[in-house]
């Protein structure tokens, strides 16, 4: 359908250590990981970040921001810095000196993963950004592969005796007045208008929650007033447009860091969407989403303006029987579901059109997103719960109620404070989401095998194929990677070789597997790949300078 | 207003979940009336994954800012 990937921000709690250093907390589930995929890949699938085209401070709407101006949170193409200080503070100077599990001595802040991934230190969370995928089925697949990744973490970290346990939650707020992000990137041609995307998105976003969202126990940013709501992080956003990410948050991010051919595409950086662990809302926020950018894209979006978007935003969140309207600027007053079904009917029409949602003969995936989002929004209308095993807030909602029924409880309880933090522990033992899912409650959208897969294997239609096969097949020779490079750094050759891949689909399979398949050795892989000469074997003697 | 809309979906939602018909015990296809018929059992189960001392629990949740 459309190139897209997930970034996921795990809350990150040690229980057993409530003082601890978020960032060193962070830095030891990077380093778990390391760990887990030293013992798993010979070569080691642990390849550093290439910071060189990350660009956080361009803006979409043309302009750059002066790095003087912006809050220091922006400043996300520097590698973060654990300094000895904060090392000794959280851990104690004696874990600072016996930290020597990295060769280099220092803490691993930064990793591409076999899949494509990237899995790092993001201020103080750890964050899963996927790899490319092109629909939202695969959407799913390696957004849930990174939980595995988390859960594959908290275990090598609860199993060293030395270490506090620490908690991952696949969350968006503390409930104390701060959030953290769950982002979804969508490729776009540069030739779209930016003003276009910001008048086409601005009535979906504010009203998609609804089929999304993953629902939250209290009301306000620091949960002062007591009540259920949608969306997780309706409350923390302030603004319409603008670039920033961690303050003053905007409902549409104009961060234009398109890691790509930056003439041709545009990466939308899209901030306002709840963490799912439900598949149904995660599907559908990453395929509705896709389809709508379709319609932008053709100039066919709903001609609909909300009046007040930001309130109306979190007046939708609030309004859990979803009677609530707002008010458009034509006068009209509508409700959530409304606009999403005058999105819906857009949407359907022009794939009609197209021809890409027949089942036959269409994309494979749009006709399945239509279906999912047809049956939802009949559900929401007919009867919110009826959708309880699909849409991750009516599930929520639906446990949380039952408390409430049996044992009395107020929506200020502590209890359903704890079941709605607990709702989304990554661990499937104590994770509520997964209790439900292992008792059949939750709907199912992809194979647990495909997941389990995709922790371990990138997609195979984009350049994450050749990304994780690199990190694979020739982790120890691989110096570092980004989205839209990998760089080599192979005995013999002298200086590291950076290839750079800023057509997102390239470097596929079908494009890059047999070159895979006829080369063990970086050296000649390389070769191959640059139409260079092999440089002499290695063992050869002769030492690389 | 806030008020207003929260009281709402309290009062409809505690009563749809009341009225809700037991399903026949042996249907684990139906997964509608599984859901109301598995509620009691599904709680009794979560009781025991829940962390201890709730207030304490969530009380200590303290995130850092993030994006």
């Amino acid at each position: 359908m459309r190139v897209m990937g997930a970034e996921t921000e795990y809350g990150i709690h040690a229980p057993s250590a409530p003082g601890a250093n978020a960032t060193m907390m962070s830095a030891r589930i990077i380093q778990a990981y390391a760990t887990v995929t030293r013992q798993r890949a010979a070569g080691g699938a642990e390849t550093r970040w290439d910071y060189t085209d990350e660009e956080p401070l361009h803006d979409a709407r043309g302009w750059t921001l002066e790095r003087s101006a912006a809050d220091p949170s922006q400043l996300t193409d520097q590698p973060p810095v654990l300094d000895a200080e904060a090392v000794a503070l959280a851990y104690g100077r004696q874990e600072l000196e016996l930290d020597g599990g990295d060769e280099s001595g220092s803490l691993l802040m930064n990793m591409v993963l076999g899949n494509g991934a990237r899995l790092y230190v993001d201020h103080a969370h750890p964050e899963y950004s996927s790899p490319e995928v092109t629909n939202p089925r695969d959407a799913v697949i390696w957004d849930a592969a990174g939980d595995l990744v988390a859960l594959a973490t908290v275990r090598k970290v609860a199993a060293d005796a030395s270490l506090p346990p620490i908690n991952l939650y696949k969350n968006n707020t503390d409930n104390k007045a701060v959030s953290y992000g769950s982002h979804e990137n969508y490729l776009m041609p540069r030739s779209v208008p930016f003003g276009d995307i910001i008048r086409g998105l601005t009535p979906f976003f504010v009203s998609r929650q609804i089929v999304c969202g993953a629902g939250r126990v209290g009301l306000g940013q620091d949960s002062s007033m007591a009540g259920y709501q949608i969306s997780q992080r309706a409350d923390f956003f302030e603004a319409e447009v603008g670039l920033e990410t961690t303050i003053r948050r905007p409902i549409i991010n104009t961060r234009d860091e398109p890691h790509a051919t930056a003439d041709k595409y545009r990466r939308l950086h899209v901030i306002i969407g709840d963490a799912n662990l439900s598949q149904a809302s995660n599907f559908l926020k990453f395929g509705t989403t896709a389809m709508v950018l379709s319609l932008v894209e053709a100039k066919l979006a709903p001609p609909i303006e909300v009046h007040e978007p930001v309130h109306a935003l979190q007046a939708i969140s609030h309004d859990t029987t979803l009677t609530a309207t707002v008010r458009l600027m034509d006068g009209r007053r509508v409700t959530a579901l409304d606009l999403q079904w005058m999105y819906y009917e857009a949407a359907a029409k022009l794939a009609q059109e197209t021809g890409v949602s027949d089942p036959l003969t269409g994309d494979g995936h749009t006709h399945e997103v239509l279906a999912q989002w047809e049956s939802t929004l009949t559900g929401l209308g007919n009867d919110v719960d009826s959708v309880a095993s699909s849409v991750e807030w009516v599930a929520k909602k639906s446990l949380l109620e039952g408390y409430r029924n049996r044992d009395g409880l107020a929506w200020d309880d502590a209890r359903l404070g704890l079941v709605d933090l607990q709702w989304s522990d990554i661990r499937p033992e104590k994770g509520l989401y997964y209790r439900l899912l292992a008792r059949e409650r939750m709907q199912r959208i992809v194979d647990d095998g495909d997941i389990a897969r995709a922790v371990g294997e990138p997609p195979s239609d984009t350049r994450a194929y050749f990304r994780g096969r690199c990190v694979s097949r020739f982790g120890k020779d691989v110096a570092g990677a980004s989205w839209d490079s990998v760089i080599f750094d192979v005995p013999g050759l002298g200086k590291l070789q950076r290839v750079p891949t800023r057509e997102p689909l390239r470097g596929t399979k079908a494009l890059t597997g047999a070159l895979f398949d006829r080369h063990q050795e970086a050296a000649t892989f390389l070769a191959e790949l640059l139409g260079q000469e092999p440089p002499p074997p290695r063992n050869s003697g002769a030492p690389a300078t | 207003m806030a008020a207003q809309e929260q009281q709402q979906p309290q009062s409809r939602e505690s009563e749809t979940d009341v009225d809700v018909p037991e399903a026949p015990p042996a249907a684990p296809e139906a997964q509608a009336s599984d859901a109301t018929q598995g509620v009691d059992d599904l709680l009794d189960e979560i009781d025991g994954v829940l962390e201890s001392n709730a207030e304490e629990f969530v009380r200590a949740f303290v995130q850092k800012g993030g994006q």
